[in-house]
């Protein structure tokens, strides 16, 4: 695609004082994707949707919406919409004000705005109209209808997010900002919204950027991961090539449900895999499988079973801790007995000893 | 059940205490004259003569005290609300060089009692020749370090993020105050405007210096003028006067009592 991105950081830094948040960022949000900023908390990807948004100013670099720089333009000169972590409702207004605000504010004087006075000033009854029609669209997207009179301080968790949403999606904005807007809900619910997000994603075919900590979230929803470390971008890219291609070590441990199996040369990486005698050699658990004739043995320390699979902890000769995925099936013998591993050459990864990126290793096609 | 009628009683003695001056006042406003001077101390008179009302309405320049008091009271209200709500949330929700000094300047603001200024003030007054208007029982009185400090403890407690919302659904910096920030203080204003209305309204010690013309008097100045010419050993009508000039507050507490003791609560003011 050659289409202009909807928003573009170059080279965008941050810093708060002495301390760099933000080093050097660059990065494309192409029209109509799902893009996650993903990193443990503290690595500088809720600076860098604020940055997006106009809440904070880069300390250098570009900010470009829609082909423009917009780093000197304030939030309200921007439209974008963010969702927060803390869904922000404005606890003085009912429902429909919360949604309705952003459309007053767009589509109405400051005269017309007034209670009384506004309605004297033509066309005001007109704009809200049609404000009161859209808000009423976007509440029964999201399943509001009957909520609207109602003040945020009554709603439950789950019905807040919806307002906060609603108010995001009824400005039919450029952009959509979501700042861990899951984080604050229980389990079931989040995966249930998780859904409804990317439902909501296809709908309206605008580019949403979303802020996370938790890699699944991020890896089930995106077309692009970017995975943010210490205020640097570590790699970019769809979640299938974040997660066969790691470019470093730290974006192979941040990403996969299971922790990545790592072993040094000098922990016997290359009695294991000879191309990986002077490399860090790293094994997802899930392809580490028992077999009868693996070309390797090691001791099993203990069994997690999750019905669908058995999480095996395993030591080898050396003393390095793995971690193996057998399907649910697998009959695993006692504690202490040696179990023969295979692993697929092919689905390995070698990095740099002392800078951790990636050396050459063959592709996991898996 | 003992303790509980012991701190009854003790209320009740105090109560009665503060009260006195006041039923006093109530009593001899309805007094005729001749009970007023009367050897024989009597709570009650024998008959109520609404005489002194009607005199210290239509015989004195009261209603004229009375508005002068309203215009100076909301003049003051209005005014120091417009500029210390806005400052308050610059100090507690926005970054710039210098706030914590700015801070600290207000804090210290505070520590001054007004007696201090009021020399300065008053030359400056007469400097710019406003002695003697409304615009001189006003102007002293809009900058509150009391209002800012108030008001800004109250926006630093509100999360950061309900800002950050507005900003994003399209409200300019100014929106963001008067719409978001305000109606969520309106707690703290309340409370804020109890103790600037009450201040005001009962303020002598300003008026006294500021003004000279009748026609521009507030109430506890009003009444000034009244005792010393108008009614002279007049005590009848000085005691309707005195009890007409204390009711707006009085009427104001009692029918906005829980407001007021929520506002109370709400500034962490416990009086």
């Amino acid at each position: 695609m050659n289409a202009i991105p909807t928003l573009e950081l170059g080279d965008v830094t941050r810093r708060f004082g002495e301390q760099t948040v933000l080093d050097s960022i660059s990065l494309a949000i192409p029209p109509g994707s799902f893009t996650s900023l993903l990193g443990a908390s503290g690595c500088g990807k809720s600076t860098t949707l604020r940055i997006m948004a106009g809440l904070d100013r880069p300390t250098a670099g570009a900010v470009r919406l829609e082909g423009q720089e917009v780093s000197a333009l304030t939030a309200h000169e921007r439209n974008i919409a963010m969702v927060f972590q803390s869904y922000a409702l404005y606890p003085h207004l009912t429902v429909a004000q919360n949604i309705a605000l952003p459309l007053t504010m767009k589509s109405l004087s400051a005269f017309g705005r007034l209670p009384l006075l506004g309605t004297l000033i033509p066309g005001t009854a007109a704009a809200r109209k049609e404000i009161q029609t859209k808000v009423s669209a976007a509440a029964e997207m999201l399943g509001l209808s009957h909520l609207l009179d109602r003040k945020p301080g009554t709603l439950s968790g789950g019905q807040k997010q919806r307002v906060a949403l609603g108010r995001a999606l009824v400005r039919d904005p450029v952009l959509f900002l979501l700042d861990e807007p899951l984080s604050n809900l229980d389990a079931r619910l989040r995966v249930q919204m998780r859904a409804e997000l990317v439902a909501l994603h296809r709908r309206t075919g605008k580019p949403f950027v979303y802020v996370t900590h938790d890699q699944a979230e991020a890896m089930a929803m995106s077309d692009q991961v970017i995975v943010m470390i210490k205020g640097s971008i570590a790699q970019a890219g769809t979640p299938r090539e974040l997660y066969e291609r790691p470019t470093s070590l730290a974006v192979a441990e941040f990403v996969g449900t299971h922790a990545i199996n790592l072993i040094t040369p000098q922990q016997g990486a290359g009695e294991i895999l000879s191309s990986a005698a002077r490399a860090i050699l790293g094994v997802r658990p899930e392809h580490v499988v028992p077999a009868p004739h693996g070309s390797f043995i090691a001791k099993l320390r203990s069994v997690e079973y999750l019905g669908s699979e058995i999480v095996l902890t395993l030591c080898t000769e050396q003393g390095v801790e793995l971690k193996s995925i057998a399907p649910g099936t697998f009959e695993p013998p006692l504690q202490g007995d040696s179990v023969r591993l295979s692993f697929d050459p092919t689905c390995t990864h070698l990095f740099h000893p002392e800078t951790g990126a990636r050396i050459g290793a063959p592709e996991c096609r898996s | 059940m003992i303790s509980r009628s012991v701190s009854t009683l003790l209320l009740l003695a105090g109560a009665t205490l503060i009260l006195l001056p006041f039923l006093w006042m109530l009593s001899l406003s309805l007094k005729p004259q001749d009970e007023i001077f009367a050897s024989t101390i009597a709570l009650f008179p024998s008959r109520l003569e609404w005489g002194n009302y009607v005199k210290a309405f239509t015989e004195t320049n009261i209603p004229l005290f009375l508005w002068n008091g309203f215009v100076v009271v909301a003049g003051i209200l209005f005014f120091q609300l417009l500029f210390s709500i806005p400052c308050a949330f610059a100090l507690a929700q926005r970054n710039f060089r210098l706030r914590t000094v700015v801070f600290g300047l207000v804090l210290a603001a505070l520590l001054v009692p007004f007696h201090v200024t009021a020399i300065p003030i008053f030359l400056g007054l007469a400097a710019v020749n406003l002695l003697d208007s409304y615009a001189a029982l006003i102007l002293p009185f809009i900058p509150t370090a009391f209002g800012i400090f108030l008001f800004r403890q109250f926006f630093a407690q509100m999360p950061t993020e309900l800002f950050d919302a507005a900003r994003v659904d399209g409200l300019s910096e100014t929106a963001v105050v008067w719409r978001i920030a305000f109606p969520l203080a309106l707690p703290a204003a309340t409370a804020f405007a109890i103790f600037s209305v009450t201040a005001h309204w009962n303020d002598l010690f300003w008026p006294l210096i500021a003004t000279t013309s009748p026609e521009i008097a507030t109430p506890p100045r009003g009444i000034l003028y009244f005792r010393d010419q108008e009614s002279g050993d007049d005590v009848g009508p000085l005691m309707a006067g005195a009890v007409i000039i204390t009711a707006p507050l009085v009427l104001a507490f009692l029918f906005a009592q829980r407001k007021f003791l929520q506002g109370l609560a709400a500034g962490g003011l416990k009086g």
